[in-house]
């Protein structure tokens, strides 16, 4: 074990992965000589040289679609977006491209890609370099969506993306990659996809949650322990594919639900995971799920308002006390 | 053709637009480092000659818009002091109510339409406004802004495209500034001259190094004239330099000390000012500066007084009409 911050984590994820299979590389905005905008690819020029940390001008479509072209016969790019926001300009290559080539080709080509940036808010960067984009992305058949919150789930879930046969886009964030955590060492400990973490055990209430807003949910969490209320805190970290059986589990202990995440209301990752536990837990639930989100609107530059519209603990707990018919 | 005003009245006046730019990014960095502006903060120093230049060569009636890096364009359009620094300060006598942030001025009255946050993606916007104005018969030009970081982007690329094709009277305005973030144009363009990027497209282009105000005001205005006159897009690619970060948060590693030194030696608003106080104008200069800086503090006093926005805000800035829910 070592501890680490979670943008080491990271990068010791592509280091590891790197040096075991060479068909890995890495291509971004100033990954290489500048060491990284968030400086998660630190020193990874001098180790493994330009043509292995390619510095790519601000073309997102432009090396998205090479990548994906490399992918097919045989590399296996890690594609650095310098923030997800910025992931939009490469959308079509990803919705219609990454996604579907295998489907189209009847399964004979497939895209071994890693797309990863840093997601959703990150301080008063305003409207447009706020977005929680897996929203979007998680509706996509033929591609995975991971959001881990740990320096440990970075780290192994970046290898077992690093290593998987499909696109995965991997989600990061500002405000996780100074978090400090316990991280294995045996470069061949994968944490798998599509598993979620219990992060806080409970019987009172399940809290449901990924990235950033587990953090917050545990806080959350603590704070309902002071007044005797016992919550149980999943952590997704997988979003597609969606462990719905720990979901399910949770709520058939717990009877109420609340999900917790950056994103708008609309539709979303939060009301796919309500739809799953209505269909498939509704005989146990004792109160309708909540969603606690972003509100509907876009992200006010200033602070208290930002502050206001993205989920917070107060929010959190106003959601579970409403869950649980507490006034 | 316009005949153009030389006087030292004028040069005056664009010396005063310059300072306030300087002063204001100043300041502004100042409140960031104290923590009262939040967010990116990319500031226009060493590049003011451009914003001031241009709008000097544009009629108030003509659009313009620009990237981030937005505070010049703003200042030099006519926006208060007061709405530019209020808007940093989050507050809601802001130009854009404290919603925007560094990024996004706006000022409908002046003609700035916007400072934009991605890369390239505003470009086609300033082509889509100057569309319009051929389409109502109008005889204004749009000038949009950006920096050579942009100019390997699609967007850029389809702007000028379809510019040319629709003959739509636009300037385009590549401030290359050297670096796009850390990166030297060496590495992010396979050519060295951006104004080659028009032949392609069969447009006009344009090239020369921001020296002087007046210089940029002179070579933009005959530019202007023209694509009024014609109808014809133009490509320009001005060389410049920033002096500060590409935003507060870089510590402008990949740089030496002495290039940096080197072309702040070139800095166009010390040479404004030494070429004023050389015709004279001391008394002037120190009466306009005296002006600035009073502005600037007043601005500061205004952003820090100022009330911010409350939640009631959001939902009628999100849509004109009835919230869709
Ligand atoms: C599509 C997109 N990709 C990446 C970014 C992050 N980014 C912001 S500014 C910038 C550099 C732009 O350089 P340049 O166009 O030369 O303008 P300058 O900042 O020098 O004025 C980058 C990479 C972005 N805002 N948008
Ligand atoms: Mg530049």
């Amino acid at each position: 074990m070592s501890t680490l911050r979670y943008r080491d984590a990271v990068r010791a994820a592509m280091i590891e992965e790197m040096e075991r299979d060479e068909r890995v590389f890495l291509v971004g905005e100033e990954v290489g000589h500048y060491q990284g905008a968030y400086k998660v690819s630190e020193g990874m020029l001098e180790r493994f040289g330009p043509k292995r940390v390619i510095d790519a001008p601000i073309t997102e479509s432009g090396f998205t679609g090479i990548s994906i072209g490399a992918a097919m016969v045989g590399l296996r790019p890690i594609v650095e977006y310098m923030t997800w926001n910025f992931s939009a300009v490469a959308f079509d290559q990803i919705l219609n491209n990454a996604a579907k080539i295998r489907q189209m080709s009847g399964g004979q080509f497939s895209v071994p890609i890693v797309l990863r940036a840093p997601n959703a808010s990150a301080r008063q960067v305003g409207s447009q370099h706020s977005h929680a984009m897996e929203h979007f992305y998680a509706q996509v058949p033929g591609l995975k969506v991971l959001a881990p919150a740990t320096p440990a789930d970075a780290k192994g879930m970046l290898k077992s993306a690093i290593r998987d046969e499909d696109p995965v886009l991997f989600m990061e964030s500002e405000t996780l990659y100074n978090v400090k955590g316990e991280v294995p060492d045996d470069p061949e400990l994968l944490v798998p996809m599509g598993v979620a973490n219990v992060a806080r055990e409970g019987k009172d209430v399940t809290i449901i949650a990924w990235s950033r807003l587990t953090h917050v949910s545990l806080e959350a969490a603590a704070a309902l322990e002071k007044e005797g209320i016992s919550a149980e805190v999943i952590d997704l970290r997988s979003i597609r594919p969606l462990d719905e059986e720990a979901i399910v589990k949770s709520v058939r202990k717990t009877h109420r639900a609340v999900v917790a995440y950056e994103g708008w209301p609309f539709g979303g990752v939060g009301a796919e995971i309500s739809d799953r536990i209505q269909r498939l837990a509704f005989d146990d639930l004792d109160a309708p799920v909540l969603r606690v989100s972003t509100l509907d609107y876009p992200m006010p530059y200033n602070a208290k308002l930002e502050q206001h519209v993205i989920p917070s603990v107060p929010r959190i707990l106003e959601a579970v006390n409403q869950v649980l018919y507490r006034s | 053709m316009t005949t153009l005003d030389t006087s030292d009245e004028l040069h005056l006046k664009l010396y005063r637009q310059m300072f306030l730019i300087r002063r204001f990014e100043e300041e502004a960095a100042r409140a960031y480092a104290q923590g009262k502006i939040g967010g990116f903060l990319h500031l226009y120093i060493g590049q003011e000659a451009i914003a001031v230049g241009a709008h000097a060569a544009m009629r108030q009636d003509d659009y313009m818009l620009t990237t981030y890096r937005d505070h010049g364009l703003a200042l030099a359009r006519g926006m208060a002091p007061r709405a530019a620094m209020a808007e940093l300060f989050g507050k809601v006598t802001g130009c854009s109510k404290g919603l925007g942030g560094s990024m996004h001025f706006f000022d409908r009255e002046h003609n700035m339409l916007g400072g934009y946050g991605i890369v390239g993606g505003h470009i086609p916007i300033g082509v889509g406004t100057a569309f319009a104005s051929k389409y109502r018969g109008e005889d204004r030009v749009s000038m949009v802004f950006f920096g050579e970081g942009a100019v390997s982007i699609g967007d850029f690329h389809e702007g000028m495209s379809l510019a040319s094709l629709w003959r739509l009277p636009v300037v385009f305005v590549c401030e290359n500034n050297e670096y796009a973030m850390g990166t030297p144009i060496s590495r992010t363009l396979s050519v060295a001259d951006v104004s080659q990027k028009a032949l392609g497209y069969g447009m006009a282009r344009e090239r020369f190094a921001a020296e002087s105000v007046i210089h940029v005001r002179d070579r933009l205005r005959a530019i202007v004239d023209r694509v009024r006159e014609t109808s014809e897009p133009t490509l320009v690619e001005i060389q410049t330099y920033r002096f500060r970060g590409h935003s507060m948060s870089d510590p402008g590693k990949y740089r030496t000390k002495e290039e940096l030194e080197e072309r702040k030696r070139k800095d166009v608003v010390l040479r404004a000012r030494v070429e004023l106080e050389e015709k004279g104008q001391s008394e002037a200069l120190e009466r306009i500066e005296k002006e600035v800086e009073d502005e600037v503090t007043d601005a500061i006093r205004f952003a820090e007084e100022s009330p911010e926005p409350g939640p009631e805000i959001l939902a009628p800035t999100t849509y004109t009409g009835a919230f869709a829910r």
